[in-house]
């Protein structure tokens, strides 16, 4: 069993030091960050002196050797862009992101499970068949288009949401929240439906066929034999039995939302850590892309890595088999 | 019903939000000011930012014309004519309260010189700084500088008891992350106080109200809500809903849309940038034709050809709909040195055109790659698409790359490129400064854009005489020799001067800044 753990451990950190050798890589393809930083009026001698000051002229592998062993110690590098710690910018977005994520989960939770369960319960009917078909809209259209078509119906025509940004923020001093004001709120709908619609159609759709699958085994039967109500079938003994694989995709979902924001910030110039990317990328601010992308796969592993460590204390045919 | 729906919560918004107070001003752009360290980066939206708050010696203003700032005279000294003499302005306050004297002038332009500072080249020709009677300064050159105040209008002043009262005399080393206290706080003399800023997100400015200049200046917005929106269609979409009253930069395809909403406006002026094409004349043969042994671009004829063959007006009726000027010369309009006869197109004229390739022996054409940029200009990638059709009907097949700006600009101070799209602005307003980075030979600090490998010493020679001839009338006819001299051998292609689109509520008052750099204290509200 520790054994187990340990290697799943192992196995995480060495995805870790693989995503980070992968980055940096392909970061010398993404170009020059010099010439953003200097301006028109730079000189020869100051680009060479910046190359190395920034340690650009060094082969990749020795940069990305700098990047981890300073990465370790805390220090994730400086910003080429504003000339400020990489560790503090992101730090400082990630509230933003983190709350669009997720209230777009709950959002995606909410309604994909009451649709799910709707549509398993009445299989035909225009209200099922709406819910089904719009659902496909969700699925194919694009996310920005989403985005673009919200902003346009409900800023630009109807005038009642804002169209960008992120409202009044309260600062908690660790954490700044727009939660708690009225324009914050305003300003969380439209971006927090783009991200979350995708999402929702795929848990609808999957509580849709496993609630379909539940209600036709043997138990519901005795229940309905046994003269059960209608509702306490469905809600108590159905839904129940439905809800454990679901819960298990919208987990592993949560980091593909944060993941996937770089979209929907960059549609509504939501402040958070996908905006920042974008607008790094088109910088070359190698210090801030590579923690970005760090900060995603650490995420992306840590979940993984818990969600296996469930499974573990779950299955027990998973604790056994180190025999084998 | 449905009506009232929407005005009910149209009236909801106006009530939560507070954005209809006629002296606030939403002012929205696509980027942010990196830094309020007045002199560690040098770039338009940071300076665009740290013009409402500090001030410079002398400035331009909306019109371009160069206005006095803290200074209120300057003149060059009778007696040495090296030395610049300004007289400051009295009763002048930073936001803080302590006044202003020429020990803050003199302080803050030793600042921007020191190795830090992003804004030490546009004073590389000051010998000494002195302040010579508590408002009096004066700057003595390395020879004399006829031009130095024109290099001044971006040099911010600011306290030096402030500075040093806050252990922030140093300018931020910005490449070193170093975050000091002049990068986050501000003290200056400017008619806007910086009340709250979030990098990225938001910058609040209120009207200060110890300005010198009330009298003087509209100052009719007395606030200023700053939000960078990156995506084109959501900054459209904010000024069409109103939450932003003013932005610098609506798309093209968008103009039309924001100019027939009743309620908001789009005014336009040539911007200072001029989009070129610069061609490797000078190596022996290029790295990217099928030519061997030779260099077609050498030829003068083949450089008359393409110059020809650049059909301007179709560039900018169908690619820029209208909002571009097309340009004879690598200038903009407003800079010393512009005429109209240099700055009129050549005939576009393919007979023409494909007799000179014939003549110059490359009748049956050749190939080539144009580097082009995908995220800097107006259309860019667009531009030299036409571009590759129009080449075509000359002969010469042009294998299109284009890369975003980080890629695409090292090509061409590196000399890695024979065919490159390059956009140019002029912050000195004279010729000298194009000449300087786009047609002096490649050297180390000189010449350092110019990736045509264009080389003429008689030409260089004329160019380094510009920096020390004080007699005007002289100077003058230097630069309209090498222009001439530049449009003979066709150093360049001009493409067009860019069209600056401000789009703004129609209660906005104000015009077009030529470098983009709006000054809040100069609009008004009707």
């Amino acid at each position: 069993m520790i054994s187990h753990i340990l290697k799943r451990a192992f196995q995480s950190v060495l995805v870790l030091f693989v995503t980070g050798l992968v980055a940096f890589a392909m970061f010398r393809f993404v170009g020059d960050p010099v010439e953003n930083m200097l301006g028109q009026e730079r000189t020869e001698a100051e680009v060479e002196r910046l190359r190395e000051q920034l340690g650009l002229n060094d082969p990749f592998l020795v940069q990305y050797w700098d990047f981890i062993s300073g990465a370790l110690r805390g220090d994730m590098g400086v910003s080429f862009r504003q000339g400020r710690p990489a560790l503090e910018i992101i730090l400082e977005r990630l509230p933003a992101t983190l709350e669009l994520a997720l209230v777009s989960a709950l959002l995606a939770m909410t309604f994909g499970i009451l649709f799910g369960i709707f549509t398993a319960i009445r299989r035909k009917g225009v209200m099922t068949n709406f819910i089904l078909t719009s659902s496909l809209v969700g699925v194919s259209l694009p996310t920005f288009l989403i985005g673009i078509f919200l902003i346009y119906v409900f800023s630009v025509e109807l005038k009642v949401l804002p169209s960008f940004g992120r409202g009044d923020v309260i600062d908690l001093g660790w954490w700044d929240t727009g939660l708690l004001t009225w324009t914050g709120i305003q300003s969380l709908i439209l971006p927090a439906i783009t991200l979350g619609l995708y999402q929702m159609t795929l848990i609808m759709r999957l509580v849709r066929s496993e609630m379909s699958e539940v209600l036709r085994q043997d138990y519901i039967r005795f229940a309905r034999a046994r003269g059960l109500p209608e509702k306490a079938i469905n809600f108590r003994h159905a839904v129940k039995n439905t809800l454990i694989p679901v819960i298990t995709v919208a987990g592993l979902q949560i980091g593909s939302i944060i993941a996937f924001s770089i979209i929907t910030e960059t549609v509504f110039q939501w402040p958070g850590v996908g905006l920042l990317f974008i607008d790094s990328i088109q910088f070359v601010d190698i210090p801030v892309m590579a923690s970005y992308l760090m900060l995603i796969s650490v995420m992306f592993v840590g979940i993984n890595f818990l969600v296996d460590m469930a499974y573990l204390a779950i299955d027990p045919r998973l604790r056994e088999s180190k025999g084998h | 019903m449905q009506k009232k729906l929407i005005i009910a919560a149209q009236a909801l918004l106006l009530a939560t939000t507070g954005f209809a107070s006629a002296e606030t001003l939403n002012w929205a752009r696509a980027g942010d000011s990196l830094t309020l360290d007045p002199h560690a980066q040098n770039e338009g939206p940071t300076h665009a930012l740290a013009h409402q708050i500090y001030e410079p010696l002398l400035l331009r203003d909306m019109t371009g014309e160069i206005v006095p700032g803290l200074a209120t005279e300057w003149t060059p000294s009778p007696d040495n004519p090296n030395v610049w003499v300004f007289k400051l302005r009295e009763g002048v306050t930073f936001h803080d309260g302590a006044d202003f004297d020429s020990e803050d002038a003199e302080f803050s332009l030793n600042r921007a010189m020191t190795p830090n500072s992003a804004m030490k080249e546009l004073l590389s020709s000051v010998k000494e700084v002195r302040a010579s009677g508590a408002y009096t300064l004066e700057i003595e050159t390395n020879g004399p500088n006829p031009l130095l105040p024109a290099n001044l209008t971006n040099l911010f002043i600011i306290d030096k008891g402030w500075a040093e009262a806050n252990n922030t005399v140093e300018v931020q080393n910005f490449e070193a992350g170093e975050a000091t206290f002049a990068s986050r706080n501000t003290n200056g003399t400017g008619p806007y106080e910086l009340i709250s800023r979030v990098p990225d997100n938001r910058t609040v400015l209120e009207g200060f109200d110890g300005y010198w200049g009330k009298a003087e200046f509209p100052l009719e917005v007395t606030k200023i809500n700053y939000t960078p929106i990156k995506n084109p269609a959501t900054r459209v979409a904010a000024l069409l809903s109103g939450e932003v009253d003013f932005t610098q930069d609506v798309p093209v395809q968008d103009l039309a849309r924001v100019d027939s909403d009743p309620n908001l406006k789009v005014i336009k002026a040539p911007q200072n940038r001029v989009i070129f094409f610069g061609i490797n004349q000078g190596d022996a043969d290029l790295t990217t034709d099928n030519i061997e042994g030779a260099n077609p671009f050498a030829d003068a004829r083949v450089r008359k050809a393409m110059n020809m063959a650049l059909n301007r007006e179709a560039i900018q009726k169908i690619v820029m709909r209208g909002q571009s000027i097309p340009a004879g010369a690598v200038m903009p309009p407003f800079v010393n040195g512009w005429t109209e006869a240099l700055d009129t197109i050549p005939e576009n004229n393919i007979d023409t055109a494909k007799s000179l390739m014939e003549e110059a022996g490359y009748g049956d054409g050749f190939s080539v790659r144009l580097n082009c940029p995908n995220d800097r200009y107006i259309n860019d990638e667009a531009i030299c698409q036409a571009t590759v059709g129009m080449m075509a009907q000359i002969g010469i097949e042009v294998q299109l790359e284009s890369l975003p700006k980080a890629q695409h600009f090292p090509h061409i101070p590196d000399l890695e490129t024979d065919f490159y799209m390059l956009g140019w602005g002029v912050p000195t307003y004279d010729s000298e400064y194009i000449f300087n980075f786009l047609v002096h030979s490649k050297q180390e600090e000189i010449g350092t854009w110019n990736g045509t490998r264009y080389s003429n010493p008689e030409i260089d020679e004329k160019i380094v005489s510009l920096a020390s001839e004080t007699d005007l009338e002289i100077r003058n006819a230097t630069i309209a020799e090498i222009w001439a001299q530049v449009q003979e051998d066709v150093v360049y292609l001009p493409v067009h001067h860019q069209v600056l689109n401000w789009g703004m509520a129609n209660k906005v008052e104000t015009v077009v800044d030529p470098e983009d750099s709006p000054k809040f204290k100069y609009f008004k509200f009707n």
